[in-house]
């Protein structure tokens, strides 16, 4: 491929900066929700994430204390006090009196406020106020100022998701849901996928086509008549139709297309001599089956319970059909589409919870991309 | 939770026990019905005859019984349903179908899906051609690859927070905190509330599945380009192609049934598509499609099966001719095993 194209400086320098932008733009978005969810909740409604590394400046309004706080002290009348309360977390750079001149006078500096009134206001928010004459009124002096925050990181956020706002919960449930989900179908259609490529009866043509058209039928043609089904069979046995067994069910069998094909594809691919050989040697189908094939093909198994777990970790549809609502049964993907919902604007707890949500696809896909990718490969390439 | 966790486990043990109970069971019961050891010639033959005429079926029934009712049956009962009224009771002939083409919210549903159709397939294929071509140029085009492959792995609930945000939206002269807004306003435009904005908000979902499935195309189309024989190129070079013709003329017919198959894949896909609308929209400001508004019927007002199963009719109508040519592709490719 090397001899293709442009070898010039020029171009293979654009090249790089091509593929720099692409890559930026992937994974620029994601970036934003991980480093959302690690900031103070103030920090980030108050600036963009992008800005999180650098102090948050910002100009808001206040008002002193009323006439009614102030002391007398040699001869003038003091107000005295801190704006921020207790907590100086933000560092004040300017102050004012007037909107229209938020930050006329820099901290720490005494502003002339005009018969005999001084103002001073410290980068910490403590403020004093003289007058030669007694404050009067029961609203306190109007006053603006820029302050700026240093960067805050915290795990807050991830102990308020996982702990009160029911994710860590929803977490246990969807590994509830995936691990069984993913495990069930393999043994099946392996067996099914070794008879497809390997054993010659009536049929198995038609099957196969069948299988084939199964891939690509959408969900949404299985949705009512199961739930009319689910919910017959649990009134029959007085039972609840929104079981674990019964989306455990469900995946297993929206699954199994893939399934089969992906590994009827790689079985029917092992070498026949092998098969042969061993066959002269008196072995049962079922005796090659467990001693030659399942070993042989580790690779493919493992790529299908790659995308077995992710499919299932990330539906939201199955889960919202076949199960329930409520804390002991709502998923991960159900549960961050409610709080989409209940807590639109709290960006603090959206990021958090989504970043959970992915984190654990993200580690399986990367530690697994390999036989990912093999996977991918093997189940579209050949005309799925 | 325990419960929870113990039954999980309980499951898994009992049913990757069961299957293998059951296959090595079923196996050893054909032996013994069937013996071909130690019984005569002609008798053993037989019976040999005789096990390998069972034997298939023992291996592919119970995924024949779990696809029975988890796609064939649902598949004939959805198609009956269709003509069923909501309860799905009283036979109404083509009601539901006459419903959805006189209904606003069906019609504004089919013509986006017709965007999206025209708009996400054509997307990944093209971005992902042109990533694979370009990052296998450079040295740390697998790093590069690998990233952008990255959001396959994410939900779609997932990747719809993740653009909500970059799409959040703040008044005029706020700070704001969404990427694309603070983007404009950083060159004097005007913040936009962009899934609200009728017709083009389906463009700024639409980003969300390009986003996502660019990686799949990408990865396909890179390992179809490897493919290529080296000669092709060489010669083509020689000839004194310039780096596009060699990209359209040479490199791009070569690898066209992979095209065809990352297509076909993400137009089902798209067709499908769900999990962002409803979390992006659910179908506000002219958003629908129609698997969001199929979910919907399935469960608004207590449920209307007959238009839920009518949506999903429509859907998988749309899905035939690519089924089609899938079985016909395949058989072609089997056809001499």
């Amino acid at each position: 491929m090397a001899v293709a194209t442009g070898n010039s400086f020029a171009s293979r320098f654009g090249v790089h900066i091509a593929v720099l932008i692409f890559v930026a733009i992937w994974t620029i978005p994601t970036l934003g929700i991980l480093v959302s969810s690690l900031r103070d909740k103030d920090q980030i409604i108050a600036s963009g994430w992008w800005n999180s590394f650098s102090s948050s400046t910002q100009t808001e309004a206040g008002r002193l204390p009323a006439a009614s706080m102030q002391v007398e002290k040699d001869g003038k009348f003091v107000l005295q006090g801190n704006i921020f309360g207790n907590s100086a977390v933000r560092n004040i750079s300017a102050f004012g009196v007037k909107s229209a001149a938020p930050t006329q006078y820099p901290a720490g500096t005494s502003a002339d406020l005009g018969d005999g009134v001084t103002l001073q206001l410290n980068a910490d928010g403590s403020f004093i106020m003289q007058s030669p004459k007694a404050f009067e009124g029961d609203r306190g002096q109007r006053i603006y100022y820029a302050s700026s925050a240093p960067p805050k990181f915290t795990t807050d956020n991830y102990k308020t998701v996982l702990f009160s706002e029911g994710i860590g919960r929803s977490f246990m449930n969807s590994l509830t849901v995936t691990i069984p989900a993913t495990v069930i179908p393999i043994l099946i259609a392996a067996f099914a996928a070794y008879a497809l490529a390997w054993m010659r009866f009536p049929g198995r043509a038609l099957l196969i086509a069948v299988i084939i058209g199964l891939l690509v039928v959408p969900l949404q043609m299985s949705l009512i008549p199961l739930l009319k089904l689910y919910n017959g069979v649990g009134a029959f046995f007085g039972m609840p139709s929104k079981t674990y067994l019964g989306i455990w069910l469900a995946h297993t069998g929206f699954g199994l297309p893939f399934a089969i094909y992906l590994l009827r594809s790689y079985i029917a691919g092992l070498p026949r001599e092998i098969m042969e050989s061993a066959r002269i040697d008196g072995a049962s189908d079922f005796e090659i089956f467990v001693k030659i094939v399942l070993p042989l093909s580790f690779p493919v198994l493992a790529s299908f319970a790659i995308f077995q777990f992710l499919w299932v970790w990330n539906d939201l549809l199955v889960a919202m059909v076949f199960l329930g609502t409520e804390a002991d049964q709502i998923v991960l993907t159900a549960k961050l589409n409610a709080l989409l919902g209940s807590r639109g604007g709290d960006w603090e707890i959206l990021t958090t919870s989504a970043f959970v949500t992915i984190i654990v696809p993200l580690i399986v896909f990367f530690s697994l991309q390999r036989y990912f990718v093999r996977g991918l490969l093997a189940g579209s390439v050949k005309g799925g | 939770m325990a419960a929870q966790i113990f039954s999980a486990i309980f499951v898994i043990i009992v049913g990757v026990g069961g299957c293998v109970a059951y296959f090595w069971g079923a196996n050893k019961l054909v032996d013994l019905i069937f013996p071909s050891r130690g019984v005569a010639g002609a008798a053993a033959i037989d019976n040999l005859r005789r096990q390998g005429l069972v034997r298939p079926w023992l291996f592919v029934g119970p995924a024949m019984i779990i696809l029975t009712i988890y796609l064939i049956y649902p598949v004939v009962e959805t198609l009956r349903l269709s003509f069923l009224d909501r309860g799905g009771i009283n036979f109404v002939g083509l009601a539901n179908y006459e419903w959805a083409f006189g209904d606003r919210e069906f019609r504004n549903s089919i013509l986006n899906n017709i965007v999206w159709l025209a708009v996400v397939p054509a997307a990944c294929t093209f971005l992902g051609l042109i990533i694979a071509v370009l990052t296998d140029k450079i040295w740390w085009g697998t790093v590069a690859k690998s990233l952008i492959f990255l959001p396959l792995a994410i939900s779609f609930v997932g990747a719809s927070v993740i653009w909500k945000f970059i799409y959040e939206y703040r008044g005029e002269g706020q700070t704001q905190i969404g990427l694309l807004n603070a983007i404009i306003q950083h060159f004097g435009g005007q913040p936009q509330v962009w899934i609200s904005l009728p017709f083009w908000n389906n463009f700024f979902l639409m980003v969300i599945l390009i986003w996502i499935q660019t990686g799949f195309a990408m990865v396909i189309l890179s390992s179809a380009l490897r493919g290529i024989p080296e000669e092709t190129l060489e010669a083509a070079v020689i000839d004194g192609a310039n780096p596009f013709q060699i990209f359209w003329k040479i490199m791009v017919p070569q690898i066209w049934g992979t095209i065809a198959v990352v297509w076909t894949t993400i137009t089902i896909l798209v067709l499908k598509v769900f999990d962002i609308v409803l979390t992006m929209t659910n179908g506000q400001w002219n958003s629908q499609v129609l698997a969001n508004l199929m979910f919907d019927w399935m469960f608004r007002g207590g449920g209307d099966f007959g238009r839920g199963a009518t949506i999903a009719i429509i859907i998988m109508i749309a899905v035939i001719p690519i089924m089609v040519w899938n079985i016909r592709q395949a058989n072609k490719e089997t056809g001499g095993h």
